[in-house]
């Protein structure tokens, strides 16, 4: 056991006891951040700040929302809406974060692909992002479901049923999964629990990861450049701040971050409270009906492009699965595809700029034609599309196998 | 074995038939209750159904549609179910395109669905559009004059090809 000694005061009775002045140390004011970055590294505090949201307006939600399918829609669009005071405010807060939150996902993820943040020792901190990702989708599939209107109802029943095309225990495992033939009370309860409790703790388990495999590799920086975290600290402790390549993570770095989450939430709390409509389908709030099928089923703008990677293999249902499930899981191989070993912004790869736009573009066809009916040419559209998205992975490889021998040759 | 190589994998062992146990119960836990699979059956009754009439059931939460054909409408000797010396139409009443619910025609005799265009014949053989494949044919069993769905009778079978 320690020495303890009489206190000085609460900090040194508390530190004599955990350590926390240590424990401050490494993860504040001794955690370094470079200072050649730029706003786009506020997206990961922009995000535990959505999340934080996220959970205290479902905290509120979870106080009137009935998980049974005779109760559920009418315990959100008359109790919660009408009765309960300010409930409408933690619903659009929920419904617009979870919007939100995907948004600010994709750019975090779309800068750390364009910066190549996942390579170079920061291959951890990549897959448990995309964990996070794939996480997050499944909180935000099972939450869609509670309102129990006419979009949760068939967004679950098409979802679910995807599992019936995996080979042989396909048909056992959507019941399996449903709790009955259909998607019924079972299903809502069950997929009620994931959503509030399960998938929330695995959430806060994988963001605590998430920082830990941030903490030895550190974040990566606008010109790839790599810095020797140990020798600039000793510059910026010795008081040649304006020499050091890195900032204290506190609480310099998140000062800047708290600048830019405030901005951010400028436009958050203007959507919220004014054009929250985006993010309530009108179609929802019909009760659910199984015997009725809504004429075009879509899922929220953020599954777009992977529901019409889906839907784009228009002939072939299996090919369309397949599509779909390695368009979930190919990110995740991300710094194994990318051959080489140059870590800079793509506007510093030629061909990896090309690449990365086209995959922009790409995706943004995908999600443009999934919320269209798929008929006539739109079909063919988004075949080429899928294809387009699938052919673009493939390449990845060789491209930057190239651009490997081009750097080798050059040193 | 030493001792303490025995005690570990004494630990090990237990330790992994309480998690096989545990695996076990959670699987059981989600299954369907007995309630919802005794409610997997619906029975048909096709005594009072007359020639050209069409109906819909409810099965597994599913629409499932019954057309007593007349004798002008072409045979489907793959799908047709014959109960006694009516032949009988017989599908889930799902759109194999993505899941909508196709109404039947009587006039001109096929399924037409409003969400993507879709048609299936009286057969419930698809036609015309995007559906790949024809309406799925329920699992049934002929009891009489009645039909029971969710059962896999011979003549099921048959239709399947299983047998």
């Amino acid at each position: 056991m320690a020495q303890i000694k009489k206190a000085e005061g609460f900090i040194d009775w508390l530190d004599q006891r955990l350590a926390v002045k240590k424990f401050m140390q490494v993860m504040m004011t001794e955690y370094w951040i470079p200072k050649n970055i730029n706003f786009l590294w506020a997206m990961g505090v922009v995000l535990i700040v959505l999340f934080a949201i996220l959970f205290v307006s479902g905290i509120f939600l979870l106080m009137y929302y009935k998980p049974d399918v005779k109760l559920a829609f009418d315990s959100v669009n008359y109790t919660i809406m009408q009765e309960v005071k300010y409930g409408w405010l933690w619903r659009h807060l929920h419904a617009v974060a979870a919007s939100a939150i995907f948004l600010v996902i994709y750019i975090h993820m779309f800068v750390a692909i364009y910066y190549g943040s996942y390579k170079q020792g920061r291959e951890v901190i990549w897959i448990g992002g995309m964990l996070l990702f794939m996480t997050f989708s499944a909180e935000a599939f099972s939450g869609y479901m509670l309102p129990w209107g006419q979009m949760s109802y068939w967004a679950a029943a098409v979802i679910t049923n995807l599992f019936g095309g995996i080979p042989v225990i396909g048909p056992e495992l959507v019941v399996w999964i449903r709790g009955n033939f259909v998607v019924s009370d079972a299903t809502l309860t069950r997929f009620f629990m994931l959503h509030v409790v399960l998938l929330p703790v695995v959430i806060m388990a994988l963001i605590a990861f998430h920082f830990y495999t941030l903490r030895f590799p550190h974040v990566g920086n606008e010109l790839g450049e790599e810095i020797d975290f140990d020798k600039e600290a000793e510059k910026y402790k010795a008081g040649n701040k304006k020499e050091a390549k890195v900032i204290p993570f506190w609480p310099m770095f998140l000062s800047k971050d708290i600048f830019v989450v405030c901005v951010f939430m400028v436009g958050f709390f203007y959507l919220t409270f004014f054009h929250f409509n985006f993010a309530m389908d009108p179609i929802n709030f019909e009760p659910a009906d199984s015997m009725k099928t809504p004429l075009h089923i879509y899922p929220e703008w953020y599954f777009l492009w992977s529901y019409e990677v889906l839907r784009g293999f228009f002939f072939s249902s299996d090919l369309g699965l397949i599509a779909f499930g390695i368009a979930n899981g190919i990110f995740l191989f991300m710094p194994w595809l990318d051959r080489s070993p140059v870590v800079a912004p793509a506007h510093k790869r030629p061909m990896f700029m090309i690449w990365f736009w086209a995959l922009i573009a790409d995706l943004i066809v995908l999600t443009v034609y999934g919320k269209l009916p798929p008929t006539g040419v739109n079909a063919y559209i988004g075949f080429v599309a899928s294809i387009a998205f699938l052919g673009l992975f493939a390449a990845l490889p060789f491209i930057t196998s190239i651009e490997a021998k081009k750097a080798g040759r050059a040193s | 074995m030493n001792r303490r190589d025995f005690l570990g994998m004494a630990l090990g062992g237990v330790a992994a038939v309480g998690a096989g146990a545990t695996l076990v119960a959670m699987k059981g836990a989600w299954d369907p209750l007995p309630s919802v699979i005794s409610a997997g059956f619906t029975t048909v009754d096709l005594s009072g159904m007359a020639e050209g009439e069409f109906k819909t059931v409810e099965w597994r939460g599913k629409p499932v549609y019954v057309l007593k054909k007349t004798a002008a409408m072409k045979k489907c000797e793959d799908r047709d179910v014959v109960v006694g010396n009516a032949d009988y139409s017989l599908g889930i009443q799902i759109c194999t395109h993505l899941g909508c619910i196709p109404s039947y025609d009587k006039g001109e005799m096929k399924f037409k669905c409003a969400c993507h265009g879709g048609e299936f014949d009286a057969c419930g053989k698809n036609t015309f559009g995007p559906p790949p494949t024809p309406m799925e044919i329920p699992p049934f069993r002929i009891d009489g004059e009645k039909l029971v769905l969710g059962e896999e009778g011979p003549e099921y079978k048959k239709l399947s090809g299983k047998a």
